[in-house]
């Protein structure tokens, strides 16, 4: 499902993903953990070509991830993304929210694409909320109006960054509730994310970070009891506190 | 030790807040009370003698002698107004200028709703245009040509400042774009276009547009004046629009973009229905100033020769029948300006409140 190979990214002379190679199956839900500026955030950007790698091959399916617009538009109609700020349309309802990229780029009437929206929203229990605007939400609110927003465009493969880290921490729960539901829909899933309850309970496998370079990856059972790398386990020692 | 609430504490009105006397400011104190005192009192002065003028020993009725060695020469205003709203346009086609107000006002009148933004009122801004440019040209249906020289007054000013939105709007914020884009290209015409249109005195711009613009056309290729005053409005106009929605655009957070892009929105959509209207949003108080500077700027069209309300103004001064009631016509002048400008402002202030889209909470 997705195919990277070799890819290699940098800001400048900052050097923000060494040789990264990494294979995801349909279907697979992957948690990407590490420290902050280990280069999670530019992986799974890389996937939808919201940044450019400078080296290296990514493929999703058959498409291969190069700077075309119309191979991008084309790819990200099939790949949805939350991000960690909601980054949801001020100035557009929740429904609108929802049903702009159905209409815009599936090209459905604003009838079936609303009708889509509400569905979703249903979904991610927030159906009560659709003519709101965005500032009436709460931060979980906003962020399950996010999910929806990506699935609404039926995507194979979705994308987190770091989806519950704006959050107060009362509002976790209810995102990864709606997360965790998704997980076991077959939907192929990449998450960067600091929640390792949730690592532990929904992945298939967790992916570790440093400096720019896969660490470590392995099954959570294994990562959590039985890391082989010195940095995982130094990192994973900080987290118990 | 342990504390465990076992009642609510009770939710309260507030306490009574002393409030801020709205006087305070300008009683309080020496100098103030003194600045006061002298302000007041050149008021209560100034009061009764602006009356007696205006009032007690205005002239409403009457001929130009009448108006002598009397206050205030309402007459004349009375006798003139049709020449200040139409300038020279020959008196029996009048009707048509009016008929032009009347379109105009109605469909700036009609497209103040927002539930009014549609294709088809767009399309009723086309039909009034040319319906508006045919009544003041004619040459056509049976109606006699009337040359643009012979055009002046309100509906000058109208379809100046029309234009000047209308086609100023969409370039300005081209020219934004382009300010903003990758393209080197875009972007040094943009900015040269805009630095150059802002660093020159528009009374200049006409002027070069108006004396300049024979020269440089060719040969053969020949422009009326109001066209190229229109040109030089619409140009100027367009660049100041453009460094306001420039501003609007930095507004937006990068975030709006990306996640429009991850969408898979293409380009066209990600602008018109994310950026702009977000831009446009964060922009409409500095846009308000502009739009009404770009209003009154129309008043500029005299120093060329075209006969806007000012202009038309200042020539109906200088019949012999009548003394020169200076500052009874400015005031006059100064009032239908006043109206219109201020009239748009508080139009933008409601947009801005009710626009918000939740970014303000209703």
């Amino acid at each position: 499902m997705i195919h990277m190979a070799g890819v290699g990214k940098w800001y400048g002379d900052y050097h923000a993903l060494r040789n990264v190679s990494l294979d995801v199956a349909r279907g697979e839900r992957i948690v990407i953990c590490g420290p902050s500026g280990s280069g999670k955030s530019t992986l799974i950007r890389c996937i939808n070509g919201l940044e450019t790698h400078d080296e290296g091959v990514i493929r999703i399916g058959e498409d291969e991830v190069r700077p075309d617009r119309r191979v991008l538009q084309r790819i990200r109609a099939r790949v949805g993304m939350v991000f960690q700020d909601f980054n949801l349309f001020p100035h557009l309802t929740i429904l609108e929210n929802c049903a702009l990229a159905p209409m815009k780029v599936r090209g459905l009437a604003r009838d079936a694409a609303e009708a889509l929206a509400r569905e979703l929203l249903e979904r991610v229990r927030i159906a009560d909320q659709a003519d709101k605007y965005p500032a009436q939400l709460s931060g979980g609110q906003q962020q399950r109006t996010a999910i929806a927003r990506a699935l609404a465009m039926q995507p194979e493969i979705i994308l987190f960054d770091e989806p519950t880290s704006a959050l107060d921490a009362e509002m976790v729960k209810e995102v990864l509730d709606i997360m965790k539901a998704l997980a076991t829909e077959g939907i192929t899933m990449l998450c960067v994310t600091h929640e390792m309850g949730f690592a532990r309970e929904v992945a298939d496998r967790i992916i570790f970070m440093d400096a720019g370079q896969i660490v470590e990856t392995g099954s959570p059972h294994d990562f959590f009891t039985a890391p082989c790398h010195e940095r995982t386990r130094a990192f994973l020692s900080r987290l118990l506190y | 030790m342990r504390y465990v609430r076992t009642a609510p504490e009770p939710v309260r009105p507030a306490p009574p807040r002393p409030k801020r006397p709205a006087l305070r400011s300008i009683v309080s104190g020496g100098a103030n009370l003194l600045t006061t005192a002298i302000i007041v009192l050149f008021a209560i002065r100034a009061v009764p003698h602006l009356l007696s003028w205006a009032v007690t020993h205005g002239v409403w009725n009457g001929d130009g002698d009448a108006c002598r060695d009397a206050g205030a020469c309402w007459a004349f205003l009375r006798a003139k107004m049709p020449f200040i709203l139409f300038g020279i346009y020959p008196e029996a086609e009048r009707w048509r200028p009016i008929l032009v107000v009347l379109i105009l006002g109605a469909a700036t009148l009609w497209s103040l709703p927002r539930a009014h933004w549609t294709r088809a009122t767009l399309g009723l801004w086309g039909v009034a245009i040319v319906a508006s440019l045919l009544l003041m040209a004619g040459g056509r249906l049976g109606l006699s040509p009337v040359p643009t020289s012979a055009w002046g007054g309100l509906p000058i000013t109208m379809l100046l400042t029309i234009f000047s939105l209308a086609l100023g709007f969409p370039l300005g914020i081209v020219l934004a774009l382009a300010r903003r884009s990758d393209m080197p290209v875009y972007r040094w015409t943009a900015t040269a276009l805009i630095e150059v249109m802002r660093a020159m005195p528009l009374v200049t711009l006409l002027f070069v547009a108006s004396v300049m613009a024979p020269l440089l056309l060719p040969a053969g290729v020949t422009a009326d004046n109001l066209t190229r005053a229109l040109v030089a409005f619409v140009l100027s106009s367009s660049a100041y629009i453009a460094e306001v929605v420039r501003g609007g655009l930095q507004g937006v957070p990068p975030g709006q973009q990306e996640s429009a892009r991850a969408l898979g929105l293409g380009r066209s959509t990600v602008l018109l229905s994310i950026i702009l209207p977000q831009a446009i949003r964060k922009a409409l108080a500095p846009l308000t100033s502009t739009v009404v500077v770009i209003i009154k700027n129309s008043s500029l069209v005299l120093v060329v020769g075209l006969f806007d309300l000012l202009s038309a103004g200042r020539v109906s001064l200088n019949d012999p029948a009548w003394p020169t009631p200076y500052a009874e016509t400015y005031l006059v002048i100064a009032l239908i300006y006043f109206v219109i400008c201020y009239g748009f402002a508080r139009y933008a202030l409601h947009l801005e409140r009710t626009t918000q889209g939740g970014e303000r909470r209703p």
